[in-house]
């Protein structure tokens, strides 16, 4: 018998909800000539300018520890790039650190934000990862849920019904994962004023701001009087194609990154020295490229969002990151029926929405981030297992 | 000549592949069907977009590799013509693949296409060279291609290395 180690484990890591997708993953991952259509990242990559400079910069030694913030030279150009792209500006000297990855960014912060009990907002359906986040930093995760109907946009009503005493932080996420929902400046301003009216302070998950079509990004620390009570998570991921580098960063006024930066030193010191190099070179030089992986995802997206509304799956007109959510109602199935049947029967992989809260149950996730002749070849196989789905 | 930004738009995704149908192009750039056949149509017409070649690597298949040569020519440019004239007296060969008019220390790049050496070495001595307003050659005989008009020949090194579900 094999040993229980329950006893050696801590409850609150046990407790913690495995990811939805992991076991999806498995399953797909074991069988051949599968169009993809539930991957969260790029399909691009990272532009080679960007990898050669690491390249060089591992060649020529780059191998030591940096300063926990990161270097400063790629603060600098963080700052600049922050400034020019999204008008915030941030002391590069000491309101910004380099993190791994936009993920532990979130996670910093709330180590830095939570004390046990201290209820924080997500706005569902989510990333997988924030309610977890949030958990084991000690607070608890309050749901927010939203509606297709209303393009699953959060609204001050729904926020204000959330709130209690207990409140300390909302979570945004715009662009959103997995909806593609994008919220514009009078939308999030009309949030601000709650958040200033319960005194409450904001992550806000920008790493898809590079990716919006229709409208113009805005940050949430740029609208009036909301610098003070934002943090700022960004990174490298989605919109220059890294994701593999694990390079995020978080932006925030001094009196808390200050703190953040005890426990950073502390649980990682700094992120690799090498990659941050590449980063610098990233935001130096390829805007160029950025854009025209933007315009690649705008396009795959009007042909994707046109082909599901086609066949039956209605959607929404998301307008950022690289995610479609369809509602699947008119099946009858569960999303994780829906994404078990059409993986087995079709070779289609997408993610059930319910991997992304309650409130996803009824959709699945479609990421556009394929080839176009990938995308219509999986519009073509899900138009059939519909065809045997849905009563005419 | 200044066109529409979605012209422009239309020429990149038909860079991109020229087989797309108008109908994909049309909801890739949220426009009408029609009105993207149109825009072919016209482009077509004023010359801009010129033809639809299909890049084949010969080298791949026996009995169908070709040997090309890089020629550099220098000429003297004739009164009231310039290099037109001679530039189309040699274009006109179907040994000549491609022809530039080039700024620096010669003035017309050529390349040539042969089944062997020996067939270019004779088309530049008996063809090239004795055009009278051809001053000199200089032949570079290419050894490899390893990227051509922007695509890379063996295949696209970036494989999807993605697992095939990701948060
Ligand atoms: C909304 C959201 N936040 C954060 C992340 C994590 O990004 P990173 O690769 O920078 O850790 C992702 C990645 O999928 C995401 O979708």
């Amino acid at each position: 018998m094999s040993k229980d180690y329950h006893k050696y484990l801590s409850t609150k890591a046990i407790e913690l909800q495995p990811s939805g997708i992991r076991k999806f993953f498995d399953l797909a991952a074991s069988m051949e000539g599968v169009i993809s259509l539930g991957v969260g990242e790029p399909d691009f990559v990272t532009p080679w300018n960007i990898r050669d400079r690491s390249i060089a910069a591992l060649s020529d030694g780059y191998t030591s520890y940096t300063a926990n913030a990161g270097l400063l030279e790629l603060r600098e150009e963080i700052s600049a790039y922050l400034k020019r792209r999204f008008n915030v500006f941030y002391q590069p000297e000491n309101e910004v650190i380099v993190t791994v990855g936009a993920s532990q960014a979130l996670d910093l912060t709330f180590r830095t934000l939570l004390n046990p009990g201290d209820e924080v907002l997500i706005i569902e359906p989510a990333f997988v990862a924030y309610a977890s986040l949030v958990s084991m930093a000690g607070g608890v995760p309050i749901s927010i849920a939203t509606y297709a109907e209303n393009g699953f946009k959060v609204t001050p009503e729904l926020m204000e019904a959330a709130i209690t005493e207990r409140t300390k932080a909302i979570l945004l996420c715009s662009p959103n994962n997995p909806t593609g929902t994008c919220l514009n400046k009078e939308e999030l301003a009309a949030l601000a004023e709650v958040v200033e009216e319960h005194d409450l302070i904001v992550v806000s998950d920008e790493i898809y701001a590079e990716l919006t079509y229709d409208q113009e990004f805005t940050s949430f620390a740029s609208l009036p009087r909301m610098f003070e009570r934002t943090i700022t998570i960004n990174g490298f991921s989605k919109g220059f194609a890294m994701t593999g580098w694990r390079l995020g960063f978080v932006a925030a006024p001094k009196e808390i990154t200050s703190v953040m930066l005890k426990i950073y030193q502390h649980t990682t010191m700094c992120a690799p020295h090498m990659l941050q190099l590449g980063a610098i070179e990233a935001l130096r030089d390829s805007t160029e490229q950025v854009e025209k992986m933007q315009k690649s995802y705008w396009r795959r997206r009007n042909l994707l969002v046109q082909s599901l509304n086609r066949i039956g799956l209605e959607c929404h007109m998301p307008g950022g990151a690289f995610y479609v959510f369809p509602s699947i109602k008119k099946t009858g199935l569960t999303s994780e029926e829906f994404a078990e049947n059409l993986l087995k029967e079709e070779k289609v992989a997408v993610v059930p929405g319910s991997a992304f809260g309650a409130s996803g149950e009824g959709y699945i996730r479609c990421s556009y981030a394929t080839s176009i002749e990938q995308l219509q070849e999986a519009v073509v196989r899900m138009e059939r297992f519909l065809g045997r789905y849905v009563k005419k | 000549m200044k066109l529409l930004q979605e012209q422009l738009d239309i020429l990149e995704v038909l860079e991109e592949n020229h087989q797309v149908t108008p109908k994909s192009i049309a909801e890739q750039l949220q426009l009408d069907e029609e009105d993207v056949s149109k825009h072919i149509k016209q482009l077509e017409q004023e010359g801009i977009i010129v033809s639809y070649p299909t890049l084949i690597d010969w080298s791949k298949i026996e009995g169908k590799e070709a040997i090309v040569a890089m020629v550099d020519v220098k000429v003297t440019p004739k009164r009231g013509v310039g290099f037109d004239e001679v530039a189309e007296r040699i274009y006109r060969y179907p040994e000549v693949k491609s022809l530039y008019l080039m700024s620096g220390t010669y003035d017309l790049s050529v390349s040539v296409e042969g089944k062997s050496m020996k067939d270019i070495a004779l088309f530049i001595s008996e063809k090239l060279s004795t055009i009278e307003s051809v001053v000199s050659t200089t032949t570079h005989f290419m050894l490899k291609k390893y990227k051509h008009d922007g695509v890379i020949m063996e295949g696209d090194k970036d494989d999807d290395r993605r697992m095939v579900i990701t948060p």
